[in-house]
């Protein structure tokens, strides 16, 4: 009886173990097709930057680095892209300072208001971006306000804002409060525990906090439409230019944008991953 | 790294008072205040700026996009029995509902897949979920567009096994749409439902198999039920801003799919038809309010929201 029980422990029965191989490499072989969906209009966009594209940059045509090498060659793509950087620096700095100042208040404080506080951070979150638009875009009338670049930074801080504070939110809460009780323990004022114990340790969730909002706000195009007037983005450029033939600059810079972006992610796990061996 | 997931975690929060708390009176006040007025001007405000909105009339005499203030709420009911506008809304919360349930299918044992067996590469999987968003959303669109085009290579398997007529084609169509809805949310479903995932005690599983489970009973009394949270916000993720998208339907889809987010687009920019966009938009965020209570209650996870 025991020494069937320990075989068994030891060795599962075959048919158990093939259908078990079978299991877990059908859910690899899933992954991978799962992979593949969400990659291939990557590459789709990585591999149109080098066609040699006539007027439309729909239909393959032929090899060619000029794009890469001439990525202002098209009208209105480079003045696209610097609005939008100029944009989603000013919205970071923005959205993040605020952003963290109510993320350190919900976490560190107890006070009257915090599950209204809660519910106006979660809201914009769970609105249609047509909603948030339209509704800032009815306000923006209503008072009579020129739209444009203002309108633009207005509305991208309100959405960053709530994606700021969750994510330097979950930061905090995964921090060990006893870290700065045993530095004010060593006689450090609150202020100095403050400087030199939180804000190191909260730093990754604040800077993984303005790459996001630096991301959404580079990437919105839905909210920037309603609001922009003239002012043109680099997601308003492509959507407005997708009806004429979009360049394939825009390709360019887009695939640019997303190896500088992945780049920052590699490094930064990897030198997580180092601070956390040490 | 994972937006979603912390999103899932305010959902999840619990009102449990901590002891590092500290009860502030003027403190946490004063370093939200600045956050939270830049949210009440510029959400709470625009909100009511468009309720108003939606109850103005055209000035007599007046020119294109000039209103007043008549509270006419009669433009709620001449707006949805106008088949114009609640056939695209109702087109807009099927479309996206089908999304939602194929980026579930799609996306959750793609998650379990990163959670349970990806081992050393687990954070590299994470950041290829993510990476398409690196690059830009209307871009990654139109890839599908070429992707999906009749001399693309998807019509052309079609066509050969027999799926789609040798004459017919992919883009611009209703699947079309679906497919890039799914496409666009994919990562919001996957994050959240991989952030419940990593957190389910592997020894429970464990425990489930010793007590003779099948492993697929212990997925679906164990596993299952501890993700619940995750699939919960992930299908939130997926399905408010699918609903109110229209960027996939004005670039994947024929005039006949058009949702209710291309409604309100034309609408407010093109016709300058203010209140009727203002009621569109209204009736939008309403129906996804009451779809929402409705689908918590439903799935009966209390601490939520």
């Amino acid at each position: 009886m025991s020494a069937t029980t320990t075989t068994g422990q030891s060795k599962p029965p075959l048919g158990f173990r093939v259908r078990r191989w079978i299991g877990d490499n059908a859910l690899r072989f899933y992954a991978a097709i799962a992979f593949f969906y969400l990659l291939l209009p990557v590459a789709y966009t990585f591999a149109f930057s080098f066609n040699n594209a006539g007027r439309t940059n729909l239909v393959w045509n032929s090899f060619t680095w000029d794009n890469w090498l001439n990525p202002c060659g098209a009208p209105q793509v480079c003045p696209s892209v610097v609005n939008s950087i100029i944009v989603a620096l000013i919205v970071t700095v923005a959205s993040t300072i605020l952003g963290t100042l109510i993320a350190f208040s919900l976490v560190r404080y107890r006070f009257r208001g915090r599950a209204s506080t809660n519910l106006l951070i979660f809201l914009p979150m769970a609105t249609p971006e047509v909603v948030l638009g339209s509704s800032l875009l009815a306000l923006f009338l209503n008072i009579f306000v020129p739209l444009g670049f203002g309108t633009v930074v207005i509305a991208h801080i309100m959405f960053c804002i709530s994606f700021v504070v969750v994510t330097v939110k979950a930061r905090l809460a995964s921090l060990d409060p006893r870290l700065e009780q045993a530095a004010m323990d060593l006689y450090a004022t609150e202020r100095e525990a403050f400087r030199r114990i939180t804000l190191p340790l909260v730093a990754p969730g604040i800077a993984a906090a303005g790459l996001l909002a630096f991301s959404l706000s580079f990437d919105d195009f839905i909210i920037t439409n309603f609001n922009s007037g003239q002012f043109t983005t680099f997601p308003k450029f492509v959507y407005v230019s997708a009806t004429r033939g979009i360049p394939a600059q825009a390709n360019v810079i887009a695939s640019a944008m997303f190896f500088i972006a992945l780049a920052i992610v590699l490094i930064s796990q990897l030198t997580g991953r180092r601070r956390r061996v040490v | 790294m994972s937006v979603a997931a912390a999103i899932g975690d305010t959902l999840n929060e619990e009102h449990k008072p901590e002891d590092h708390q500290r009860r502030g009176k003027f403190v946490p006040y004063l370093l939200m205040a600045p956050g939270m007025l830049w949210l009440a001007i510029f959400f709470v405000v625009p909100i009511a700026s468009l309720f108003l909105t939606s109850l103005q009339t055209p000035v007599a005499g007046g020119q294109v996009g000039e209103f007043e203030q008549t509270f006419h709420f009669a433009n709620y009911i001449d707006t949805l029995t106008d088949s114009t506008y609640y056939i695209p809304l109702i087109r807009s919360f099927v479309y996206s509902g089908v999304a939602t349930v194929l980026a579930l299918v799609i996306g959750y044992p793609l998650a379990y897949a990163i959670a349970f067996k990806s081992g050393k590469n687990r954070n590299l999987l994470l950041v290829m979920v993510i990476a398409p968003f690196f690059v830009s959303f209307i871009l990654r669109t139109i890839a599908w567009r070429q992707i999906l085009a009749d001399e693309g290579p998807v019509v052309g398997v079609l066509r050969a096994i027999g799926l789609v007529s040798p004459t017919g084609g992919v883009y611009p169509s209703a699947a079309a749409v679906v497919l890039g809805l799914t496409y666009n949310f994919l990562p919001f479903m996957t994050l959240p439902i991989y952030a419940s995932l990593e957190r389910v005690d592997p020894r429970l599983i464990e425990a489930s198999g010793d007590l003779y489970a099948h492993p697929f009973t212990g997925f679906r009394k164990v596993t299952f039920p501890l993700s619940m949270p995750g699939v919960v916000a992930g299908t939130l993720l997926t399905f408010i801003p699918a609903a109110g998208d229209y960027v996939n339907a004005a670039l994947l889809g024929r005039p006949s799919n058009t949702m209710i987010g291309n409604r309100i687009e034309y609408t407010f920019l093109s016709v300058n038809d203010y209140p009727t966009a203002a009621v569109l938009s209204f009736i939008l965020m309403a129906c996804i309010l009451a779809m929402v209570l409705v689908y918590v209650r439903r799935v009966g996870t209390e601490d939520l929201v």
